[in-house]
């Protein structure tokens, strides 16, 4: 599509300036006109006639760039008249001039790019830090409190939501789980084996998985997976019943979304963290064991020897698997909080999911440095 | 002189649209004429949105053709693809604006990447469109997420127009305003169909939109479709078409009295190059 473009030429007629506007005038060439009539020099106190009828085809966007340059020879004091516009054209440019406005969009400037914004933004973060923590904290006493009521009234627990949550969050994780462990101790083993070579005490790679896997990284592992996978389902299932008013329908209907939602959830991570815990130990020294095998050429009745030697009448064992409820709950909880702050938004679904699970797994790792911390003041 | 009524802009031939075993559409031959608002009307799930969406081509279907302004929206290259979309806007359900820009920033997104505008003539653009769309002065300003439901519905028509669109898409536009809110948007639409030479083509629910800004009716029935002016419909035998126009809120859209609009078509772009 070849259009001609817009001319605006101008003539000296009888006194007056005569701007004649043909061609055109359409959106396709506007970025070509709006340079011209910029380059345009306007008189200054003049009559001014502008001359349409050479106008073959006109748009908004090019009624426009004729209504500014009519606006911007007015505001030079000089008098403006248009003349000749096709009847047809008429309604446009009624409209334009009814609906255009004259000054150009402004785009807001965010906030934080001055500096004054910037500290002021640090600052509403820190006091929205505040407020997240007494705010979860006020979550975790209204679960409490649901717990111990269901404690005195056992028969009030749900357990099909209960089963069908530990199937969720436990059976089906069971593959990742397991192959994630699996080759966390081929690589203990193998990088372990590579250092401890050095110093002819390849046999240590035993120790070293053993301590490495069942106190720290099996459970770790673990937690940082299932924050992943089962965190971020329980934000994103609770806030997608936020958005579709789920819970308010929950609470009409006179049941407690907490008991519904919060304690199945919590109580199946719960039970199934500690189980899934332990098979990724056993997975983890399975892997390690397949390494010392083929690497060091370690047995497996030595392997199983040193294990004993690692860990026999030392709570190893129990350290790594001590940690789990203590994960599940975090994780549950957090996953549980953030489905809960989801507003009446699709997009805080998403942006609420990815917030869990960052959550939930920056206080895994800062709660398992606490654990640290106290095993080595208990000396174990 | 493509105002005149022999040439259609949109033109469906054959159409079948088929989801799993489920047939949506059956045959279906529609054309739509230049200047002309067509509302398309048809019970919960008769695929109004399916029609709409497979003429400006985000639906692929099973059979039949669909043209628009003489170009095969179904064999076409992608750079004619772009081309014929400079050519209509679309107004989603819910304005589909990006929510993550501002107003003026939706309306400038076709401005720039079509004919790559220097900055300050698409704020112009951008505050024509705004003002055009009866959105207030500050709403450029504004985010999605800031705008009330019809105000979503006037952006999304701004960023629809930002092209000066020969063709208007719009899927429900009154979904969900309140009435006096709806009652505007019709005067709007109607307002700028008549000044901007616009053919409107418009999946509704609202039967006071119909009577109100409506030059034809389309109904989608029995897989096919129906097409006529009101008066032809409203004297329509088939049971669906007579229980929609003659049930009672049918009725009362009719003798609401809306203001009719006549049906010259007015074409400033006179688009005679397309």
């Amino acid at each position: 599509m070849v259009s001609a473009a817009a001319t605006l030429v101008e003539t000296e007629d009888a006194g007056s300036v005569v701007l004649t506007a043909a061609g055109e005038w359409l959106v396709a060439t506007a970025v070509e006109t709006d340079r011209r009539l910029r380059t345009l020099e306007l008189p200054k106190n003049r009559r001014v006639t502008i001359d349409l009828s050479g106008v073959d085809r006109i748009d908004t966007a090019g009624a426009w760039l004729l209504l500014r340059t009519e606006h911007n020879l007015s505001d030079r004091g000089n008098a403006v008249e248009l003349r000749n516009l096709r009847p047809i054209f008429v309604p446009l440019f009624d409209q334009v001039r009814a609906g255009g406005q004259l000054a150009p969009c402004t785009h807001p400037r965010p906030a934080h790019y001055s500096l004054k914004g910037y500290v002021g933004r640090i600052g509403k973060i820190t006091i929205g830090l505040f407020w997240r923590t007494y705010s979860i904290l006020g979550f975790v006493g209204l679960v409490s409190s649901s717990t111990l009521r269901l404690a005195l009234r056992p028969g009030r627990l749900r357990l099909t939501p209960l089963i069908a949550q530990m199937e969720q969050t436990g059976v089906d994780a069971l593959p990742i789980v397991g192959m994630l462990a699996f080759l966390i101790g081929v690589v203990i083993a193998y990088q372990g084996a590579d250092q401890l070579r050095r110093f002819g005490a390849e046999i240590y790679t035993v120790d070293l998985l053993a301590v490495g896997i069942l106190r720290e990284l099996g459970v770790l592992m673990t937690a940082i997976i299932i924050a992943g996978r089962s965190g971020s389902a329980f934000t994103a299932q609770i806030g997608t019943m936020r958005v579709n008013e789920e819970i308010d329908a929950l609470r009409t209907l006179g049941l407690d979304p907490v008991e519904v939602l919060v304690i199945p959830r919590l109580l199946g991570l719960l039970l199934t963290l500690p189980m899934l815990t332990l098979y990724a130990n056993i997975m983890g020294l399975l892997g390690g064991c397949l390494m010392a095998w083929g690497v060091l050429g370690i047995t497996i009745p030595q392997f199983v020897r040193e294990l004993q030697y690692a860990i026999g009448g030392r709570p190893t064992l129990w350290i790594g698997v001590i940690k789990a409820p203590v994960f599940a709950v975090i994780i549950a909880m957090i996953g549980c909080y953030e489905g809960f702050q989801v507003s009446r938004s699709a997009e805080s679904v998403g942006r609420l999911t990815t917030l869990s699970v960052v959550e939930a797994i920056f206080l895994v790792i800062v709660t398992d440095a606490v654990f640290s911390v106290i095993f080595s003041m208990l000396r174990i | 002189m493509a105002g005149d009524r022999q040439e259609p802009v949109i033109r469906v031939r054959g159409l079948v649209n088929r989801f799993g075993t489920e047939t949506v559409h059956d045959g279906l031959d529609l054309d739509v004429f230049g200047g002309e608002v067509l509302g398309v009307v048809g019970g919960s799930g008769s695929g109004k949105s399916v029609l709409l969406r497979t003429i400006i081509g985000l639906n692929r279907p099973v059979a039949g053709r669909v043209e628009v302004l003489a170009a095969d929206i179904l064999t076409m290259s992608e750079a004619e693809q772009r081309e014929i979309e400079k050519h209509w806007g679309v107004l989603f359900q819910d304005g589909a604006l990006f929510s993550s820009l501002t107003v003026a920033q939706n309306i400038e997104v076709p401005l720039k990447e079509f004919y790559h505008m220097p900055q300050r003539l698409m704020d112009e653009i951008a505050a024509l469109k705004i003002g055009l769309a009866g959105l207030p002065e500050d709403a450029g300003q504004k985010f999605p997420a800031q705008l009330s439901g019809g105000m979503r519905k006037r952006a999304g028509l701004a960023r629809a127009l930002a092209l000066d669109p020969e063709i208007v898409f719009l899927d429900e536009p009154t979904a969900g305003l309140d009435p006096i809110a709806a009652g505007e948007f019709d005067h709007l639409i109607r307002d700028l169909k008549a000044s901007l030479g616009l053919t409107v083509f418009m999946v509704t629910h609202d039967l006071d939109s119909l009577f109100a800004i409506c030059d034809r009716v389309a109904v989608l029935v029995d897989k096919k479709i129906r097409v006529g002016t009101l008066d032809q419909m409203l004297r329509d035998d088939h049971p669906w078409i007579r229980a929609y126009f003659h049930g009672p809120r049918g009725r009362a859209a009719q003798h609401a009295d809306a203001p009719k609009l006549s049906a010259e078509p007015a074409r400033p772009t006179a688009s005679a190059a397309v």
